[in-house]
């Protein structure tokens, strides 16, 4: 007998108000363990909203919400932060510092060996760059620092919040091979863009996102 | 807690040590100001001036408030602050990273402005010496009661330029306790008594700071 996977992300009519304003206006979703899901939608349209609750860094202000079993409305959303990846469009450093001093920061905040920093910018290939301060990366080579990141920190769930932006081609292409293995080996990723993954290979479920809700489906 | 302390204070300290902020802009600001105020007084007055404290701690706040400002403005930049608050780190040891940070800056900046002000406002040397142990305590409790309103000010919470309004009444009892203080140093008085003063003030912003700097960051 086979006993289905709970989902990592469940949320029923999830409302996220902030000054009054509401970003979120009654999401209903439910994300499956190791799957690759995209939210696509206008700007405004409440992606980044979307991410940012399932990550825990806005509070749920209305609605019903759990997120690797984290209770979005009373559980500790510390803990849950701790259990992402956030990959922001802007950026995610201190640009003062190294690229392996960054990492470096990362992994001692959450516990992680810093002997697994070598392989990790190998496999980001930014280890010529580590000794590089990440304001004089390219916009590309950040995009691989963030990548960087979230792979040294194992997140269970990454959260990439328009990451295909200022990527070229072959930026796209290696962003798509890596979501790709991180979803073979069992970690969820939600993706936010303007337009449908390009990709025929990852075959990601799609949300379409409109006015702080989630309003079409495509598998 | 601790250990996150000294994680957030070595990497402020590094990002400061790389951008020379604090030695090619602040400092040289201070210095300036200082020497203003010499000026103001005049060369025959300046070291018989009660007023020489009062100018010494003023250029202090001037130069704080700068070194405020800066603090958080390397957490506040786009990306960084949602990338930062997924590694979970604990409010209180973040507040007192910054706070060990920015008060090693405001030690190193005071030693600069006290021998200009041995140079410049003819302070007695002795005293000056004498007034030490108050200046050190005064100058991290700037630094505590700086880093916490500075988490009021950062980012989206409020304009930079609201820093100074908030922060000056804050700052009022650890500047009177160490003008009076360096004032008895000099000229005599009650020195300990207001050395004391001090201590309790910077107790008080260590001890709500690590009490709410997490409730700051939240809001």
């Amino acid at each position: 007998m086979s006993v289905a996977a709970s989902p990592v992300a469940e949320l029923r009519d999830a409302v996220v108000l902030v000054n009054g304003f509401p970003l979120l206006s009654g999401v209903d979703l439910e994300v499956a363990p190791a799957t690759l899901s995209v939210l696509v939608g206008a700007n405004g349209a409440g992606k980044t909203s979307l991410l940012r609750l399932l990550g825990g860094l806005v509070a749920l202000s209305a609605g019903e919400g759990t997120v690797l079993g984290v209770d979005l409305a009373r559980g500790d959303r510390r803990l849950l932060c701790r259990r992402v990846g956030w990959l922001g469009h802007e950026g995610s450093f201190y640009g003062e510092l190294t690229v392996s001093e960054n990492l470096t920061f990362a992994a001692r905040a959450l516990g992680r060996p810093i002997s697994e920093l070598a392989a990790v910018l190998a496999r980001m290939g930014l280890e010529s760059r580590a000794d590089t301060t990440t304001k004089q990366l390219s916009a590309g080579q950040r995009r691989r620092l963030g990548l960087a990141w979230l792979l040294l920190r194992r997140a269970e769930l990454w959260l990439l919040d328009e990451p295909y932006a200022s990527l070229d081609d072959e930026g796209r292409n290696f962003f798509d091979e890596l979501l790709g293995e991180v979803v073979a080996r069992g970690a969820t990723v939600l993706v936010s863009a303007h337009d449908p993954l390009r990709s025929a290979s990852l075959r990601p479920r799609t949300l379409l996102m409109a006015g702080g809700r989630i309003v079409e489906e495509r598998s | 807690m601790i250990a996150v302390a000294l994680l957030v204070a070595g990497k402020d300290l590094r990002i400061e040590r790389r951008s020379r902020v604090l030695l090619w802009q602040v400092l040289p600001f201070g210095v300036m100001a200082l020497l203003l105020c010499g000026l103001a007084l005049g060369p025959s007055r300046a070291g018989h001036s009660s007023a020489a404290p009062g100018l010494f701690y003023l250029v202090v706040v001037l130069v704080a408030l700068l070194m405020i400002n800066r603090s958080q403005y390397v957490e506040s930049t786009p990306g960084t602050a949602a990338s930062v608050a997924t590694l979970g780190l604990d409010p209180a040891g973040v507040f007192l990273g910054k706070a060990l940070a920015l008060c090693v800056e405001l030690w190193l900046t005071g030693a600069v402005l006290l021998a200009g002000s041995v140079l410049v406002l003819h302070t007695a040397l002795q005293g000056t010496f004498l007034a030490l142990p108050s200046i050190v305590v005064v100058l991290a409790g700037l630094a505590a009661a700086g880093t916490l309103y500075g988490a009021l000010t950062s980012g989206g919470a409020g304009p930079a330029t609201l820093l100074p309004v908030l922060c000056l009444p804050a700052f009022a009892p650890l500047l009177i306790a160490g003008e009076r203080s360096f004032s008895a140093a000099l000229y005599g008085g009650a020195l300990w008594q207001w050395w004391l003063v001090s201590l309790c003030a910077l107790v008080a912003y260590l001890a709500a700071g690590i009490l709410l700097y997490g409730v700051l960051q939240e809001s």
